[in-house]
């Protein structure tokens, strides 16, 4: 089985950390996976993305021209890759900024008020670990419960003091997607 | 314990991890990240890391530090390298040994800064001026370059010369798990020609002007005789599925992985296709493709180029067999369902078999 996730947004909404954090989580789990920023001629307030790509065998190629999932935190990325996804796949979005009026019929659609549910939390800085929360429970890639417990050694040394602000907005994003 | 890099990192350990006491960089995309690298690590480690101001000064950095005995390394990318092959002919002249990496962009010219294998004759036919070889080696994946550069360091310091890491940007910027767990300490060289002031001992010199031309001519017969050395002990490829094969692919770096996605596919629609990827591509592994040829008719070159792996691949199959031909330049990275098209209907074209 192999999953190709397309990350992307504004610079600076923690797009690239979020496909960071599901390629780590994804390798502590023991799958084969690949991480692919874009590292174009992206400036500050432009778009960004990367690709991630997990599976049981062996990757061929970290590029995803058809992938299966979409995680959108702006328009112009959900305009954008909305058209690439295959058909039967998964758009998350980031509904908070983006319009879907003009969504594929063939796609499925997850929409998470990713500003309103991190206004709870206090900070609008973890709408990127909400939105990966949901998305992990929509798209069952990797273990949600595996995850929390590695969150420490996924965050890494410098951010100890925000374990349980980001685990907290993990779990309310994955609790706001019904089973 | 493996940990998730990009291969620009991942190779700034594995050098660190090497015995790399010097490296000189000028930023460039996409290989900016070993640089970055190396900054933070070198410096921690008490080691010299210097941003040149140019290309051109980061390879003669190497050469002055090379020619004290010191594990130097430099990289760049395709315009960039461009500018260091004077300094390479140098160091192939001098008979110094170095590790030059090249994260190969999309050109001619500027061109981008997507992954590409335009530059593989400028690494494999030497690159600057005169009768010199480097040995180049291709690495495929993350992990697989922490065999490459510490083997890259043996073969400069064991052959006192320069060694060229072939990537491309795609190696470069992908993240993939990696541990550095194989690469041991360093070997010791003998050291008796670098230059560590003459106190109690003769002086030496390390030059390539040679202006008698016999003395020349005699300094490139025994650079030949050490690059035909090479030739015979340094050959390194894998193969894929080769032994029933009816069609054996020729790929490299990132054009083999995406060929080996695309061969998967094929064998289940019972398409008995194989791969020679090379490691080494200079020295070529010519010796595997002649003994396939024995057996098998129909190859297939795949690289990101307009065609450069090809000629070497003509060369060592030298008229025998029918070689089929995909290439992709500019900086265009094809998917493997691509290939997978495009090998399978060569396949069945060259077989006189009706495609299902």
């Amino acid at each position: 089985m192999m999953t190709r996730t397309i990350f992307s947004g504004f610079g600076g909404q923690g797009v690239l950390s979020m496909g960071f954090t599901l390629a780590n989580a994804a390798m502590l789990e023991g799958k084969y996976v690949t991480y692919l920023p874009s590292y174009g001629v992206e400036v500050r307030g432009g778009t960004a993305n990367c690709t991630v790509v997990v599976s049981d065998e062996e990757i061929a190629s970290p590029v995803a021209s058809e992938p299966e999932f979409v995680v959108a935190m702006n328009q112009p990325s959900f305009n954008r890759f909305q058209n690439i996804l295959s058909s039967g796949g998964l758009i998350c979005v980031n509904a908070s900024l983006v319009n879907t009026d003009s969504v594929r019929m063939d796609i499925e659609l997850l929409s998470i008020p990713t500003s309103e549910l991190a206004e709870k939390l206090g900070t609008i800085k973890v709408g990127n670990m909400i939105i990966l929360g949901a998305f992990i429970k929509a798209s069952g890639i990797i273990s949600f419960d595996a995850m929390i417990k590695n969150l420490a050694e996924l965050l890494g040394e410098g951010k100890s003091k925000l374990i349980k602000l980001n685990k907290e907005a993990l779990e309310m994003g994955f609790d706001y997607v019904k089973e | 314990m493996k940990k998730l890099m990009s291969g620009n990192a991942a190779l700034g350990e594995a050098a660190i991890l090497s015995g790399c006491m010097c490296y000189f960089g000028y930023p460039i995309t996409p290989q900016n990240e070993l640089t970055e690298y190396m900054a933070k690590r070198m410096n921690e480690l008490g080691r010299v890391f210097i941003q040149s101001e140019s290309e051109i000064a980061a390879i003669n950095m190497v050469l002055g530090a090379s020619a004290t005995g010191a594990r130097a390394m430099t990289s760049s990318s395709s315009p960039g390298m461009s500018l260091k092959q004077e300094g390479i002919s140098y160091l192939a002249a001098d008979e110094l040994p170095a590790v030059v990496v090249d994260m190969v962009r999309g050109g001619p010219g500027m061109g981008n800064i997507s992954p590409a294998q335009s530059d593989y004759l400028q690494a494999t036919r030497g690159g600057g001026h005169g009768d010199y070889k480097t040995i180049v080696l291709a690495p495929g994946s993350v992990q697989e370059l922490t065999e490459i550069v510490p083997l890259a360091f043996d073969l400069a310091d064991q052959y006192r010369n320069p060694v060229i890491i072939l990537g491309d940007g795609m190696l470069g910027q992908m993240m993939e798990p990696v541990d550095f767990d194989n690469i041991k300490p360093p070997k010791e060289y003998p050291k008796d020609y670098v230059l560590t002031g003459a106190e109690g001992r003769p002086s030496r010199m390390i030059r390539s002007l040679l202006f008698d031309t016999k003395e020349e001519e005699e300094h490139n017969w025994k650079l030949v005789r050490k690059y035909h050395r090479m030739q015979q002990n340094e050959i390194r490829y894998e193969t894929f599925l080769i032994d029933d094969a009816e069609m054996v692919v020729v790929a490299y770096g990132i054009g083999a992985r995406i060929a080996r996605g695309a061969i998967k596919r094929l064998r289940q629609d019972n398409i008995k296709v194989g791969m020679v990827r090379p490691i080494t591509a200079w020295p070529f592994p010519a010796p595997i493709l002649q003994e396939l040829a024995k057996t098998v008719h129909e190859f297939f070159v795949f690289e990101m180029s307009a065609g450069q792996l090809i000629e070497d691949v003509r060369l060592a199959l030298a008229g025998q067999g029918h070689i089929h031909f995909y290439g992709r330049p500019g900086g265009v990275v094809p998917t493997p369902v691509e290939l997978y098209r495009i090998i399978g209907r060569h396949y069945y074209m060259a077989s006189g078999r009706k495609q299902p």
